[in-house]
């Protein structure tokens, strides 16, 4: 047992704490409120290396463990949880080459993604395959030495700025979640276009949009594991990438907190700052309990992943669960910590608001964690 | 560097407390529970096994551990029976002040015998009058020849009735109210002391809580524990020690609450299946099997702090809130999975939500623990 980080540890979160607090915090409403993709931060964090944290060395990526990712992730989240969705979601698109590619795929594609500021982007959702991800229907017919993919993703993280996708397609669709494959798309491939930016409630920064697939060629060599194996691949794929789904939970909920506090010291109702009220002092207290509660949560999963526990996928939704479901409750307190000025968009609160409620949602809903959870007992 | 795996030997240690807590303490839980007795011969068989003052240093007769370990065999034990449990616990919270700020004398001549003597020790502090206001204690010990004569009343002490030592605090100095406050070493058998009522409690029950009435009872100078106008500083520490205690045995309510609710899910058939197949008792499921792992780790956090001399108290008192709210929810929540058949006290469940509402109440209520949260956080702590 030990609840120290190690000095290597306490460098990476110092390094992504400075970064967000410098380079993401100044900016983070503006592009909130223009919806602009922030290409800009995603040159920088990919020159201060922090970017493709789990990519090994040797491929041009971070090499860092799961664990040291969620200690980032949370940094960057406490600086905008956006950005911080954009800047990881290369995380969960790569995570299945970096799972299930053969060494050919892993020179083939990483090398060139991680040398410059690149974006990726997993297409697993579908219009009709939400939380049922065994019903997604977007087809993949062999056709030579290949495949053709024909189908439209939705809500796909990175969807416009991606130049690498990671594509969950059925190659047998009698087969349901059995007959689903995956797939490496390369932009820039024939027939592959993306639909409009969804206007989202919060995560604004965050690019999401549709990928369309019509009659898009892509070489056997393409398919990561097995035809059939899509299913489990996804899966597995998305127990991991969890993790780093609540440490931008905790990220989100403690800058509420840190937020919450400063401003309770300030404002001065009834002849004293509102700190000194019981009442504020225990919203403070519950706050402070949920954000610390999560991210120990956080740490026993990624710590899990990081010694290949057995469990560590039940762990794992546990933390997403319960750190997303926290950062709600706790954004929605820091707002009526400010009262009225919380509501103001000249205060970053309403904002972490918004951008919380997304994080209960993406990832597998809160209820899917849950299912998983239960199952598990 | 982080790291959520217990040793070999803290395994061990785990596996024992929980062998002894399933043979040993939940065979007679219920017994003990409805006669609302205290289960003497078990703690002679807790002492046996090695499972009590685990956190009092070998060379005194304690187990020569750590709070972490306290904490991984209290949450074995609380998992059986929380009263039983408190009784051990209480130990450790009334023999804490003469382990951190006892003379090597005092250790010798009041923490040895204890352990040798297999006996219990009760931690009097709460006053009709000075319940969460600690501060408010009303209990003087003036200064009388080479000793003090304690005169006043001490309400719902654990073990009251039942411990042969006393860690008494008491205001040696009446009119510098806590600044005046001092810790004292009572041996039960002193003259003057009385117990004048034994607690009829909604649960806990096999726990033994008293009123004592201290009537000029006098003791020996050498029984005052730091220095004089010292006595509130060690109750506060004191406290912080013993919340990770707490935190551990609502874990384990908490956990055996998860663990029944599964069980019964599973065998219960409604609706032509077993219920644990409808979503509804699945979410209830999840929820609680989030708040035990949660509670796990604040308490182990806690713990761990505490054993590196590193501060805990917010940390302490977040894990002490946390498990024992969470404990109230899983326990009500099986209680509910149960239906009308958790209702009745031929199933355990009941017990579980009567015995975990104190945990929300006592070594400092959930509502102080969030005050001294709150005030770590006004420290930028």
């Amino acid at each position: 047992m030990d609840f120290r980080l190690s000095e290597e540890q306490e460098a990476f979160r110092q390094l992504a704490r400075d970064f967000a607090q410098r380079e993401i915090v100044p900016v983070a409403s503006q592009y909130d409120e223009s919806g602009e993709f922030p290409w800009e931060i995603v040159r920088k964090a990919h020159r201060v290396g922090l970017m493709n944290l789990e990519v090994p060395e040797e491929y041009g990526g971070a090499g860092l463990g799961p664990f040291e990712v969620a200690l980032i992730a949370e940094e960057i989240a406490a600086g905008c949880a956006g950005i911080a969705t954009s800047l990881l979601g290369n995380g969960l698109a790569l995570l299945p080459i970096l799972l299930f590619g053969t060494e050919e795929q892993k020179r083939r594609f990483l090398p060139d993604f991680c040398a410059g500021p690149n974006l990726a982007a997993f297409c697993l959702t579908e219009p009709n395959a939400g939380s049922d991800i065994a019903a997604v229907s977007m087809q993949a017919r062999r056709e030579g030495a290949g495949y053709v993919l024909d189908g439209v993703k939705t809500f796909i993280t990175n969807g416009g700025v991606a130049s690498l996708y990671t594509v969950v397609a059925a190659t047998d669709r009698q087969k349901g979640a059995r007959g689903l494959s995956l797939f490496i798309v390369p932009a820039g491939t024939p027939g592959l276009s993306t639909g409009k930016k969804e206007r989202k409630l919060g995560q604004r920064a965050s690019d999401t949009r549709e990928v369309i697939f019509e009659g898009v060629r892509v070489p056997e060599e393409n398919r990561l594991g097995r035809e059939g194996h899509g299913f489990r691949m996804a899966v597995a794929t998305l127990e991991r990438a969890r993790v780093g789904v609540a440490a931008i939970a905790v990220g989100v909920a403690r800058a509420a907190l840190e937020a919450a506090q400063a401003y309770a010291h300030q404002r001065v109702q009834f002849g004293r700052p509102i700190i000194g009220h019981q009442a504020v002092q225990l919203m403070l207290a519950d706050m402070a309990i949920g954000v610390e509660t999560a991210r120990l949560l956080t740490w026993r999963a990624a710590w899990a992943f990081a010694q290949g526990e057995p469990g560590a996928e039940v762990l794992s939704a546990m933390a997403k669960c319960y750190a997303s479901d926290v950062a709600m409750r706790v954004t929605t307190d820091a707002v009526q910590v400010f009262g009225g000025y919380g509501y103001m968009k000249d205060y970053p609160v309403e904002k972490y608001l918004r951008d919380a409620k997304l994080l209960q949602i993406y990832e597998g809903t809160n209820q899917i964690q849950r299912l998983m959870i239960a199952r598990r007992l | 560097m982080i790291a959520f795996d217990l040793t070999p030997e803290q395994k061990e240690l785990q596996a024992r407390a929980r062998r002894f807590a399933q043979e040993e303490i939940a065979p007679v839980a219920a017994e003990y529970d409805r006669r609302g007795e205290h289960p003497a011969f078990l703690i002679e068989r807790v002492y046996e096994a090695g499972l009590i003052n685990l956190a009092v240093p070998a060379e005194y007769g304690g187990g020569g551990k750590g709070v972490l370990d306290n904490c991984i065999v209290t949450e074995e034990l609380g998992a059986a029976c929380a009263g039983i449990t408190t009784t051990i616990m209480v130990n450790s919270l009334a023999t804490t002040p003469l382990v951190l700020f006892g003379s090597e004398e005092q250790k010798q001549s009041f923490l040895r015998p204890l352990c040798e003597h297999r006996a219990l020790a009760a931690f009097c502090l709460t006053e009709r009058e000075a319940g969460s206001d600690a501060s408010n204690v009303r209990t003087t010990a003036v200064p009388d020849g080479d000793g003090y004569r304690i005169h006043g009343r001490k309400c719902f002490i654990s073990n009251g009735a039942i411990a042969s030592l006393y860690t008494v605090f008491a205001l040696t100095d009446p009119e510098r109210g806590a600044r005046g406050m001092s810790a004292l070493l009572v041996p039960a058998d002193t003259p003057g002391i009385a117990i004048t009522k034994i607690e009829d409690k909604m649960g806990q029950r096999a726990s033994n809580t008293a009123e004592i009435e201290f009537r000029d009872v006098w003791v020996p100078r050498a029984n005052l524990l730091g220095r004089e106008g010292h006595g509130f500083a060690i109750a506060l520490k004191t406290l912080d020690y013993a919340r990770a205690g707490v935190a551990a045995l609502a874990t384990g309510v908490a956990r055996r609450a998860l663990e029944l609710a599964t069980e019964y899910a599973q065998r219960r058939v409604q609706f032509g299946k077993p219920i644990a197949d409808l979503q509804g008792i699945q979410f209830m499921l999840a929820d609680m099997a989030m708040l035990v792992e949660a509670s796990r780790l604040l308490t182990w956090q806690a713990a761990w702090l505490a054993d590196h001399g590193l501060p805990n108290s917010k940390e302490s008192a977040i894990a002490k809130c946390f498990a024992s709210d969470a404990a109230m929810r899983c326990t009500t929540d099986a209680v509910q999975i149960f239906g009308g058949y958790g209702y009745m006290r031929d199933y355990p469940v009941e017990k579980l939500m009567r015995d975990a509402k104190l945990l929300q109440i006592y070594e400092g209520t959930n509502q102080i623990q969030r005050l001294v949260i709150a005030r770590a956080l006004l420290k930028g702590r």
